[in-house]
This record gives structure tokens, C-alpha cells and sequence, in this order.
């Protein structure tokens, strides 16, 4: 299974991707792999197993707090190789969503070699640009992995197309200007973003930032070939635990097969 | 005797405040500002097109005449630059005899070197069109000369600071919203500087639109390592021809506290191709390194991407960032100049802890010998004076940037020297409660005059 894969079922049955999000060792390590199994039995085509960092600069209040009682709990960078490895292994299609100090202090190609062993499928970098990512591009290749870099609706068109040039597997479009967390609808920029994208790239689109009800999945799913869903997961977690989060991916699951078949999105293969 | 070009100097002598963005260095980063292996841009991609547009609007502004020399009339006229240099005789008697010449950053107008980019910025800000500035602030002395800027040039401006030093720098609270800033404490992390440079990235990735991110020091994405070390270049330029003037020569050594490192790149600057001249940066070792309470990132850190840039930092094995800790709010980071780490890489300057005993041993010095009470960041560059001058002995001239003033950190070091006696405790008590009500003042508070008379009184 690839990140491709992925995204060629999802199309072959007409409809988007949902992604969806949560720190590893929330609220432990164990806890982490029950929730992101829940997610995939509530229908989440793609997990996001995220590093908990001691500086996110692109996330909210919600998963700020999540990942800093991740890293009280001690939350090693091995303990979320184990967990994408125990999701993997469940059944899971997981990438890793980074900030990417941990990755150099890790070592570049060490990651990229243990997480492609661990069963991972590729890598999101919220704060690596491919400017800067010259060591990166290189053991993502060696390993086999997708590095999925983000645009935002800042982005200009030259900076669209290089930066889907250098990602594999999808693109990620920010849906809004801002931090991640739970919205109440979705930006009107969102579709904006990916019409300017579509042009430049025959990658699948992920939109993220803001989702977190069925409608919103519904809606963003009719222009985007995937939704990308966080802070509401963490939420759900804390509320409703495992019940709670596999009701909130089954909800955004129905959504998602509901809008059908993203416009504009590329052709199967 | 005068080693610079001609356009350096003011009609009247002196050198123009302008100059160190006027003309390029000679140690310039790659043209994606890379120092070496540091520097960079290790950021979300929202905030690259504003990167690019503060790029652009700089290398604009740095050939035209009339930001230039509206840069030099408000240094002239407003900050009060230059600033002096002042011999410091009594003290070199601490420092085995060697001359010591302090760099008088403290005098400057808001009393700190800060106001050095502050003003170029906020002009930046202007040109690009933006009307709000967000900042970060440890000590306070960056937000205090960001508000005072906004307040001269009308610009909305919003500061973001540690919770922990809120309180350790009230009167800095204070001092900002009078001049009209909103103050907001940081409540995140380790509620310090690195939390209030996180906060400030998010509003700037939300509000990137109409807002300038006014970064304090030499740290952050490309272009603000180079770009802040350029306003603050002034401060080598005007201090390396003020030495020659006064000693006929080149100082021996040049010290200065290093926290993100802008006042240290500012005066070394000047140095860095005078190969006779030792550069030495002095960090806050806190408690003393072995402890691990302390914020020698340079001395004890190890190379990483932190707040957009990539340099040394304090870090654990995963790459998580450790928290730092110094008497000195304003030294109190895991971080530090993606420039400074290619000094210490290529051996052209080096980099020292000064603990926080210290450091307050030196600032009592420099009080009781010279009349001049020191920022507890300076003090750092102090003590390391009297260190260098104990090496180099009588025949030595260490320059030292005094790069900001104490009247700040005059509760800090009454608490410290335990000159609050049992009976003026009580009243501590009560001069914190005023200063905490100053802090939790609204804005509009300050608009009430019944409401605001104690804070006044600070």
C-alpha cells in the first residue's frame, strides 16, 4: 500500500479521501494506537500519526495541549515509530506529520529509513519548506517515502508549482491563513486554493485546517480529493475517548461519501 | 584617524546610523540567507510570500535615499544617536588595570540598543503598507522600543511575553501600554521568551495580511538575521572609529551579551576583519552550566531548526527544546543567531557562560565604581570584560557594548543584594500588587485617570 493507493481506492469509489489526525502518545502510547485504530474502523482512509513537539507554531490551543501531555507522559521519537508500526500493522495507512527538528536530530536518513521500516508511507512537514529540504529529498527517495509539503493561500503560483513538484503522494493545501483547530465553516478561500493548484499538479489535493462536522467534510470533499481533520479528533478524544473519536471519523466518513466525486479532481490511473 | 570610506560620515563628524544598512558588509549569507550550514527559512509556506515581501521591500529601501535619511533623523533627533563612549577607570581597576570602554547602547532613547531596528522596521512597516505590528519580548526592552515606535509612526501594535516575565519585568508591562501597546502574556511552554516567539509565529501565519512580525534579534527566517544585524551594525561602525579616536588604536577585545545575539553581532561587525581583535560573546550560564539551568546555547547546544531558522539551540536527544534559564529575561532562550553559530564554527569569535552570580557581582561593580546601573543582560558583558581585562592585563583595552540600561531590573537586584529589609517587605509586597495591577490593566483602564494613578506612580 502507498499513500497513491490510498487515494486510487477512494477514487475508484467516487468519492475523496478522509485523513485523519492525532498525536502519538495521546494520552499514552497505548491510548495513541487504540484511537488511531478507531479511527480507521470509523472509516478514516489515512492516518496522520503526529509527533508531539515541544514548539508547534502551526497549531492551535487543541493540539498544542495534546502534544505537550504527550511529551509529559514521555513520549519518545521511538515510541511513534512503535506506534505507527502497531497501526500498520492493525491495518492502518499511516504518514507522519512532523515539525522538522526532531527529524534532524534524529538524523534524516536514519527517519526516513525507520519509519519506511516501521510500515509509515510518507511524511507531512509543516515547517520544511522544499527550499530547505535538499537532505530530506534525497532520503525520502532512498527509502521509498512521500514527503507531502504544504501551500497555502498565500502561496504564489511559482512557489504552487515548485512546491507540488518536489511532494509525492498528495499535496496538502491549508485551507485558511492561521493555525490549526476546529472552525464552524469551512473558508471560502478553501476551493480557491485548490482551483490554483489543480493546474500545476496531477497529485490528489488534501485540504486541511478548520473541519469538523460530516456537512464541512461534505463540503470540502466536492472540490478536494482529501479531508484533512485534527483538532476535532483530539477533541473527540477527550470527550468520548475511542467510542467517541470512531463516532466523529464515522460522521466525517459519511460526509466524505456523500459529496461523491470531487470536481476537478485528476482521473484514476 | 579614520579607516572607513567616503559617504560613512555625517558632515560633522560621526558615522552615519544609516550606514550599516547603506552598504553591505563583506560577510554576507547566500541569497536564501544562509550563514553556512545556519540561517534559512525552516517555516510553514503561508508565511513565505511575506518573507519574500519584506526581502524585497529592504533591499529597496537600503538604496533609497530618503529612507535613509529619514533613518538618520530619527537617530539623530529621536533616539539620540551617536551614542558615547564612555572610559570606565574605576572599574578597570577590577580588571587588572586594563582600559575598559563602554559602548553607551543604554543611553540611547527607550535605553537600549533595541531601538537600533526597531525604527528601521517600523519604517519597513509603513512602506510595505501594513498597519498593525505584532512583537515578541523577554525583558521587555524590544517590546518597549516596538511600542514606542508604533506610538511615534501610528502604527496598532500588539506584544507577546512570557507570563513568567511579566512578571519578573513589570515595569516593562507597564511602560508598553502606556505607550499605548496591547501586552499579551504568554501562557504556553515554559511561559518565556521561546513561548512568546511561538505566539507571535501564529498570529503572523493568521493575520500575515496586514500585519509586520517586527522580530527583536539576529534569529527567525531569512531576512531577519541579516536585515536586524544591518540596523544594528551602527553600533560597531560609530564604536570601532570612536576607540581609534580615543586610543589611537583598535581595542584588544570586544565584549558583549549574547541571548538571540543582536547587540553582539552589532558591535563585532565592525571587527570581524580586524583579525587582532578577539570577539567574545558572553552567555548566561544562570545557576552554572553543570547544573543545566542556564542559557549557553552556543557553549552547551547542539545544531537544530528552531523559530525559522537553523542554528545552535538547546535541545534533547529527540530534538525537543530544553528550557533555558537566566536572571535575564533577556537572555533567557534556547536559541540563538544563525550568524553567531558560524562565528563560533569558523573560530572568528567565541562565546563564554557568565553565571548569574556573576553577572551581579559585576552590575554592583559597575553601579558603585562608574554611576551607571547596567541591564542584568549587559552586566553579562560586564563581568566578561573584567574577565578579558584580567587575561590581558594593564596594557589591554576591552570594548564592551553596555547595551542596555538597569532601572528594569532594579527590583530583581534589590531582591538579589537583599536590600529590602523586613519593614520594606511589606511595602515589596504592595509595590508587586501595584505592578500587577498595572499588568492586568486593560487598555482602557489607562484611558480612566482615577485608574491609573498607582500605575503611574511606577
Amino acid at each position: 500500500m502507498t499513500v497513491a493507493d490510498v487515494f486510487a481506492r477512494c477514487a475508484a469509489q467516487d468519492r475523496g479521501a478522509l485523513i485523519g489526525y492525532l498525536p502519538a502518545g495521546y494520552p499514552t502510547v497505548d491510548g495513541s494506537v487504540d484511537l488511531l485504530n478507531a479511527l480507521v474502523e470509523g472509516g478514516c482512509d489515512l492516518l496522520e500519526v503526529g509527533i508531539p513537539y515541544s514548539d508547534p507554531v502551526m497549531d492551535g490551543p487543541t493540539i498544542q495541549a495534546a502534544a505537550e501531555k504527550a511529551l509529559r507522559a514521555g513520549t519518545r521519537i521511538r515510541d511513534v515509530l512503535s506506534v505507527v508500526e502497531r497501526v500498520s500493522a492493525a491495518g492502518g495507512s499511516a504518514v507522519v506529520m512532523t515539525y522538522f527538528n526532531p527529524v534532524l536530530r534524529y538524523g534524516v536518513d536514519a527517519f526516513a529509513r525507520d519509519l519506511a521500516s516501521a510500515g509509515g508511507l510518507g511524511v507531512i512537514t509543516p515547517d520544511l519548506i522544499p527550499d530547505e529540504a535538499d537532505e530530506w529529498l534525497a532520503a525520502s527517495t532512498a527509502h521509498g517515502l512521500d514527503r507531502i509539503f504544504l501551500v497555502a493561500p498565500s502561496s504564489t503560483e511559482e512557489r504552487i508549482v515548485s512546491t507540488a513538484a518536489a511532494s509525492s503522494g498528495f499535496l496538502y493545501a491549508t485551507s485558511i491563513m492561521g493555525v490549526t483547530g476546529a472552525r464552524d465553516t469551512v473558508a471560502s478561500v478553501a476551493p480557491q486554493i485548490v482551483a490554483r493548484c489543480r493546474p500545476h499538479t496531477s497529485l490528489p489535493i488534501g485540504v486541511g485546517l478548520g473541519v469538523r462536522s460530516g456537512d464541512q467534510a461534505a463540503e470540502v470533499a466536492s472540490f478536494a480529493d482529501g479531508v484533512i481533520v485534527g483538532s476535532a479528533f483530539v477533541t473527540a478524544a477527550e470527550n468520548g475517548g475511542r467510542d467517541g473519536v470512531r463516532a466523529l471519523a464515522a460522521e466525517l466518513s459519511d460526509g466524505v461519501r456523500r459529496a461523491g466525486r470531487p470536481a476537478g479532481a485528476p482521473q484514476p490511473a | 584617524m579614520s579607516t572607513t570610506s567616503g559617504g560613512t560620515t555625517h558632515p560633522d563628524g560621526g558615522v552615519r546610523a544609516s550606514h550599516g544598512i547603506a552598504t553591505r558588509s563583506g560577510h554576507e549569507p547566500d541569497a536564501r540567507g544562509h550563514f553556512g550550514r545556519y540561517g534559512g527559512r525552516f517555516v510553514p509556506e503561508a508565511l513565505v510570500a511575506a518573507l519574500d515581501e519584506l526581502t524585497a521591500a529592504y533591499e529597496k529601501a537600503r538604496s533609497d535615499p530618503e529612507f535613509l535619511g529619514e533613518l538618520d533623523r530619527l537617530h539623530r533627533d529621536y533616539t539620540g544617536r551617536p551614542s558615547p563612549l564612555t572610559d570606565a577607570p574605576k572599574l578597570s581597576e577590577h580588571a587588572g588595570g586594563a582600559r575598559i570602554l563602554l559602548k553607551r547602547e543604554d543611553l540611547n532613547h527607550t535605553g537600549s540598543h533595541k531601538i537600533n531596528n526597531v525604527l528601521g522596521q517600523a519604517l519597513l512597516t509603513k512602506r510595505m503598507g501594513k498597519s498593525r505590528v505584532i512583537a515578541e519580548t523577554g525583558a521587555g526592552q524590544h517590546g518597549v522600543a516596538t511600542a514606542t515606535a508604533c506610538a511615534l509612526l501610528g502604527l496598532d501594535c500588539m506584544i507577546y511575553m512570557g507570563e513568567v516575565d511579566t512578571r519578573r519585568q513589570a515595569l516593562n508591562v507597564a511602560r508598553m501600554r502606556l505607550l499605548g501597546a496591547e501586552v499579551v502574556p504568554v501562557k504556553t511552554g515554559s511561559r518565556t521568551l521561546k513561548d512568546a516567539i511561538n505566539e507571535a509565529l501564529r498570529d503572523w501565519v493568521t493575520n500575515v495580511d496586514g500585519t509586520h512580525y517586527l522580530l527583536g534579534t539576529v534569529a527567525g527566517p531569512h531576512p531577519f538575521p541579516v536585515m536586524v544585524r544591518d540596523f544594528h551594525r551602527v553600533i560597531g561602525l560609530e564604536s570601532r572609529e570612536q576607540v581609534l579616536e580615543r586610543t589611537g588604536r583598535l581595542p584588544d577585545a570586544v565584549a558583549a551579551c549574547v541571548g538571540g545575539g543582536s547587540n553582539a553581532i552589532g558591535i563585532f561587525h565592525a571587527f570581524l576583519d580586524d583579525p587582532g581583535v578577539r570577539l567574545v560573546g558572553f552567555e548566561p550560564g544562570g545557576d552554572g552550566i553543570e547544573t543545566g539551568r542556564h542559557g549557553a546555547t552556543l557553549t552547551e547546544g547542539s545544531p537544530g531548526a528552531l523559530h525559522g531558522a537553523m542554528s545552535y539551540l538547546l535541545q534533547d536527544s529527540d530534538g525537543q527544546t530544553s528550557e533555558s534559564y537566566s536572571i535575564s529575561a533577556g537572555l533567557d532562550y534556547p536559541g540563538v543567531g544563525p550568524e553567531h553559530a558560524l562565528l563560533k564554527d569558523i573560530g572568528r569569535a567565541e562565546y563564554q557562560p557568565i553565571t548569574d552570580a556573576e553577572a551581579m557581582e559585576a552590575f554592583a561593580l559597575l553601579c558603585r565604581t562608574e554611576g551607571i546601573i547596567p541591564a542584568i543582560e549587559s552586566a553579562h558583558a560586564v563581568a566578561g570584560a573584567l574577565r578579558l581585562g584580567r587575561e590581558l592585563g594593564p596594557e589591554g583595552v576591552v570594548l564592551v557594548n553596555l547595551s542596555g540600561r538597569g532601572d528594569k531590573d532594579v527590583d530583581t537586584a534589590a531582591k538579589w543584594f537583599g536590600m529590602i529589609g523586613e519593614d520594606q517587605r511589606a511595602e515589596d509586597a504592595d509595590g508587586t500588587a501595584i505592578a500587577e495591577r498595572a499588568l492586568s490593566a486593560s487598555d482602557s483602564s489607562f484611558a480612566d485617570p482615577g485608574a491609573q494613578t498607582e500605575g503611574i506612580q511606577l
